[in-house]
């Protein structure tokens, strides 16, 4: 716009012979922004000019972390990364390690990693959708959602022990079998599930003040969002058909039968109704899973790096030796880098990792969907008003954790 | 897959320009090519406008350790919409003069990328437009995730 010139940082400052021109420090504690997110906005009346996100405010200096830690420690840091999606995290991760380990994984492992990231998929999206309508002003809508959220978060813990915070998923399989009666539990959600989700469907699609709010808000085209590096819901309400799961398959996801929804408007509204689909289709494949549910075993055959079982250790010694082992020292891992891609909740989420052979890594990175969605905010707000800024962000389902890592 | 796809590639990146392409890396399914840092540009545009590499998936920084020359790693994830190929890009970087083109002007969304390798690893991205740090603050001494900074920093930082 002709009001921008260039200060040193080459950001857009204000021309202060205009009245009408002010800056506005949104965050970091404001509500709206999905946890400690500062907005630079620079505005001309009512209209966004420029935006400059600022963020930070969380790092804890996660990858710093995971070079001093072992390949197993460094499980419990990836959950507090995206903390709505601990389970896609634990994955990304431990299948990064196993790439390195060239580890194969038992079949009843990999459908019970598809079957709990499903799961975590809808509570994540169950927040989103929350917030977001909350962020628009649907104040009841979050409380059907967390209650949601509530049931799949209990069926978590009741698998893992935690709630936010489960580190399920083990390099070379998983922590342990599902308990007893969890077959039974997950079913009672699947069932009441598609009722929910007329609920929300009746509360939040067809509701014409949602749509004005939501319609011709936020728009990035295609070839803008392919070049902005969008991923995830936010790349598919562009109209551009990719779902790792589909395209990149992990854990079997190809042997799956879901749909990728995409929608053509590219605006907030798009990005709203692809996550909408996006939960029929997770259900779909819950429910594929469950029947794909055999006994097996859970750990690949590697006594190297999986922990033995607790009976094992009372009965053979070798198990006992391999036990202390890897919990005082570590396993070796290969020299190599990888980088292991799945779809998250919010999008395509890399782990980069490079092991120069010993028992903690040389280097990870985590690509967070997040951090890169958020960077095309700028361009999203570019022109539109105030109130819209917060319908982006909420239609952009971002996490601080992972941002700042 | 198998990374057959990948080498044609780089036999294509070869026919169209030999200096481009340095050492081919083949492991664990991936393909990485080393880049010499002046031609990673040209590269980039290649892949991206011939070659249908038309995403950035990730752009992130290493360090191999303070005695290694060259010390630091860009290493660039492309990725493409197309046909769903990755490819890696490697440019190694010594620590006298850590600098590197920009590929900001070809992707844009590899201008957080570039901020968070320059804030972390102190490899500077010539040509790109705001090069600040990102996530440290804007007065912070050294580059954190270097292999010589330690874990708990040099002195309890605070923010006042």
């Amino acid at each position: 716009m002709s009001v921008l010139t260039e200060d040193i940082t080459g950001q857009g400052v204000l021309d202060p012979s205009l009245d009408s021109q002010m800056t506005l420090s949104m965050g970091p504690q404001h509500p709206s922004t999905h946890g400690v997110l500062r907005l630079d906005l620079r505005l001309d009346g009512e209209l966004v000019v420029h935006t400059i996100p600022d963020i930070g405010y969380l790092h804890t200096g996660m990858e710093k972390l995971f070079e001093y830690k072992k390949y197993q420690q460094g499980i419990v840091i990836t959950d507090r990364m995206d903390y709505l999606n601990p389970l896609g995290n634990n994955l990304a991760y431990v299948m990064a390690a196993e790439k390195l380990l060239q580890l194969e994984i038992p079949e009843r492992a990999q459908v019970v990693r598809v079957l709990m990231c499903e799961l975590q998929r809808i509570a994540s999206h169950m927040v989103w959708l929350g917030t977001h309508a909350l962020d628009i002003g649907a104040m009841s809508v979050f409380f059907y959602c967390f209650r949601q959220r509530e049931k799949i978060l209990n069926l978590i813990e009741s698998a893992s022990g935690g709630r936010m915070t489960p580190s399920y998923f083990r390099i070379g399989g998983l922590m342990m079998d599902l308990p007893a009666g969890f077959d039974r539990k997950c079913k009672q959600f699947m069932d009441d599930f598609p009722e929910a989700l007329n609920t929300f469907e009746t509360l939040v699609t067809g509701n014409t003040l949602w749509q004005s709010r939501t319609k011709d808000i936020g728009i990035i085209e295609r070839e803008e969002a392919i070049n902005w590096g969008l991923t995830g819901p936010c790349l598919r309400g562009s109209g551009v058909e990719l779902d790792l799961r589909r395209h990149n398959p992990y854990c079997g996801y190809e042997t799956y039968d879901f749909e990728i929804p995409t929608e053509t408007s590219c605006d907030v509204w798009a990005r709203f109704k692809v996550r909408m689909r996006e939960l029929y289709e997770s259900h779909k494949i819950v429910r594929q899973a469950m029947e794909r549910l055999k006994p097996g075993p859970i750990k690949a055959d590697a006594p190297k790096v999986v922990l033995p079982d607790r009976d094992d250790m009372r009965k053979h010694m070798d198990s006992l030796i391999h036990h202390f082992l890897i919990v005082a020292e570590g396993f070796n891992v290969p020299a190599g880098e990888v980088y292991m891609p799945i779809e998250a909740s919010k999008g395509e989420l890399g782990v980069y990792m490079k092991s120069n052979g010993g028992p903690k890594p040389d280097r990870v990175h985590f690509r967070g969907p997040s951090f890169v969605n958020l960077s095309a905010l700028p361009d999203m707000c570019e022109g539109e008003m105030v109130a819209d800024v917060v319908a982006i962000i909420g239609s952009l389902d971002i996490v601080l954790g992972e941002i700042d890592r | 897959m198998g990374t057959e796809v990948l080498h044609e590639y780089v036999e294509k990146l070869k026919a169209e320009n030999a200096a481009w392409v340095g050492d081919v890396a083949d492991a664990f399914g991936e393909v990485t090519i080393i880049v010499a840092r002046e031609s990673i540009v040209d590269v980039c545009a290649s892949l991206r406008d011939t070659h249908g590499f038309d995403q950035l998936a990730d752009l992130c920084g290493a360090d191999r350790g303070p005695e290694e020359d060259p010390r630091f790693e860009v290493n660039y994830h492309l990725f493409s919409t197309i046909h769903y190929c990755r490819l890696r890009l490697k440019v190694l970087l010594s620590e006298d003069d850590p600098h590197v083109q920009s590929v900001e002007p070809l992707w844009r969304t590899a201008n957080w990328h570039e901020r968070e390798t320059y804030d972390l690893f102190g490899v500077i991205f010539d040509n790109h437009p705001d090069l600040r740090r990102i996530l440290l603050p804007s007065e912070f001494d050294g580059h954190a995730l270097r292999k010589d900074y330690p874990l708990r920093g040099y002195e309890p930082y605070s923010m006042n």
